[in-house]
């Protein structure tokens, strides 16, 4: 029970609002920032919920992230437009209006349109409605086991034991959108530096602020990771503040981005899928199972995954939002 | 004592949302973008403080207070940072300067 009970329905509204807005509103510009404004209610709305580490993933990865890359998008979209000589500033004006499209479909689509969208509508009312209560979940199992694991967080046990192959296959993908980014590449680039900017004056405040943050945000990723074996926490929120950090001090000028064809930055990008193929694979012979961890080295296992995969995922990250290389290789 | 640590969370928190306030207020109804960056720059250093003073006596650890001081520490760091950016892009695109009441 809240000391404010307009607090949920209240968030609830403006959830819906910037929803709303984020799809309708006509300016690209405003569309993204609704979208940022979005994530950070939904963040507040999943501590409302209990779920403490989805709302720090969702803050991190759905507004943080996700909005830096649709930011560099607006603004690599003006640039392009302003390239070719279009008038119309994305940044203030609405979308120049579409080259004339077909006539509107006749009555009888319209009408099934709405009907189906109403009947849609409906079932999912009608599925919501008719979830039994309480609603069944191995929430009580996962509590009771939770020892065989070794680690004291039951999102964390979820994550890397009992459901690990989810995030090994999650790592992957996340793998993979990086390889699909690096292959808008022209041919003549590959291999060189990610175009990633960075326009700071060397006496400037961004470079000050790229001397001043890293120590303090490196020292709150390596706690976000250790502190998942126990409370909310862990890989994902860890690699997004390491990420951060690392394109900060990018930004401010003060470490070059490394080239896509480093070896270095190669391996950081592969350790965390390898050590947890590597770890599941050996579970064949220690445990008789794909992943399976003998209980007695289980959280050493996890941990030691947790460790690759923070390290994989600050790079992946950081390389998805520096973009496809565009300087040449040297 | 606790009846006193509720009176100082409910007086520095209300004074904080005050301060949120008014920078929303300035935010909406300053003329330009240099006069909103002063007043949404003030919001978040007194606003988040006045908070997070309020806050503090709510904490089971010391340690956790602490936390609280660094996120204060942090916000006022990026505000200030963010605030010199904007200004500066300002400044250098020639937008438009307020010059006082014609």
């Amino acid at each position: 029970m809240t000391a404010f009970p307009l607090l949920d329905p209240a968030l609830c509204f403006v959830i819906l609002t910037t929803a709303v807005l984020a799809v309708a509103i006509r300016t690209v510009f405003a569309a993204v920032v609704s979208f940022i404004v979005f994530g950070l209610l939904m963040a507040i709305a999943w501590v409302r919920l209990g779920a403490v580490d989805v709302a720090l993933t969702e803050a991190a990865i759905g507004a943080g992230l996700t909005g830096v890359l649709l930011l560099s998008t607006v603004a690599r979209i003006a640039k392009h437009r302003a390239d070719r000589g279009d008038d119309v500033p994305i940044l203030e004006g609405p979308e120049p209006d579409p080259a004339p499209t077909d006539p509107l479909p006749g009555l009888a689509t319209q009408s099934l349109a709405i009907v189906l969208s109403a009947a849609v509508a409906a079932a999912l009312v009608a599925a919501v409605a008719l979830l039994p209560v309480p609603a069944p979940g191995l929430v009580a199992e996962v509590g009771s086991r939770l020892s065989e694991t070794g680690v004291e967080s039951p999102v964390t046990a979820v994550l890397l034991a009992y459901r690990g192959y989810d995030t090994l296959l999650e790592i992957v993908v996340l793998l993979f959108a990086l390889l699909g980014v690096w292959s808008l590449t022209a041919d003549a680039r590959w291999g060189g530096q990610p175009g990633l900017r960075h326009l700071a004056r060397p006496d400037g405040v961004m470079a000050y602020l790229g001397r001043l943050l890293p120590p303090i945000g490196l020292l709150v990723g390596v706690y976000l990771f250790w502190i998942g074996g126990y409370r909310p926490g862990g890989a994902f929120q860890a690699g997004t503040v390491l990420a951060a950090v690392w394109l900060l001090a990018v930004m401010a000028g003060l470490v070059p981005i490394p080239k896509v064809s480093g070896i270095r930055l190669r391996l950081a990008l592969v350790i965390g899928p390898a050590v947890f193929l590597a770890i599941g694979l050996a579970g064949y012979p220690l445990h008789g199972a794909f992943l399976g961890y003998p209980p007695a080295i289980a959280k050493v296992l996890i941990i030691l995954i947790e460790a690759g995969l923070t390290i994989s995922i600050a790079t992946i990250l950081g390389l998805l939002v520096a973009g496809a290389p565009e300087e040449r290789p040297s | 004592m606790t009846a006193a640590l509720d009176a100082i969370t409910v007086v520095f928190v209300l004074a904080g949302c005050f301060f949120f306030l008014a920078g929303n207020v300035g935010l909406l109804r300053f003329p330009d973008t240099l006069t909103r960056l002063h007043a949404l720059t003030k919001a978040d250093n007194l606003g988040l403080g006045l908070v997070v003073i309020g806050l503090m006596p709510r904490m089971d650890h010391p340690l956790s207070a602490l936390k609280l001081l660094l996120v204060w520490a942090l916000g006022m760091l990026a505000a200030a940072t963010v605030g010199q950016l904007i200004a500066r892009s300002v400044l250098r695109r020639g937008l438009p300067i307020w010059k006082g009441p014609q």
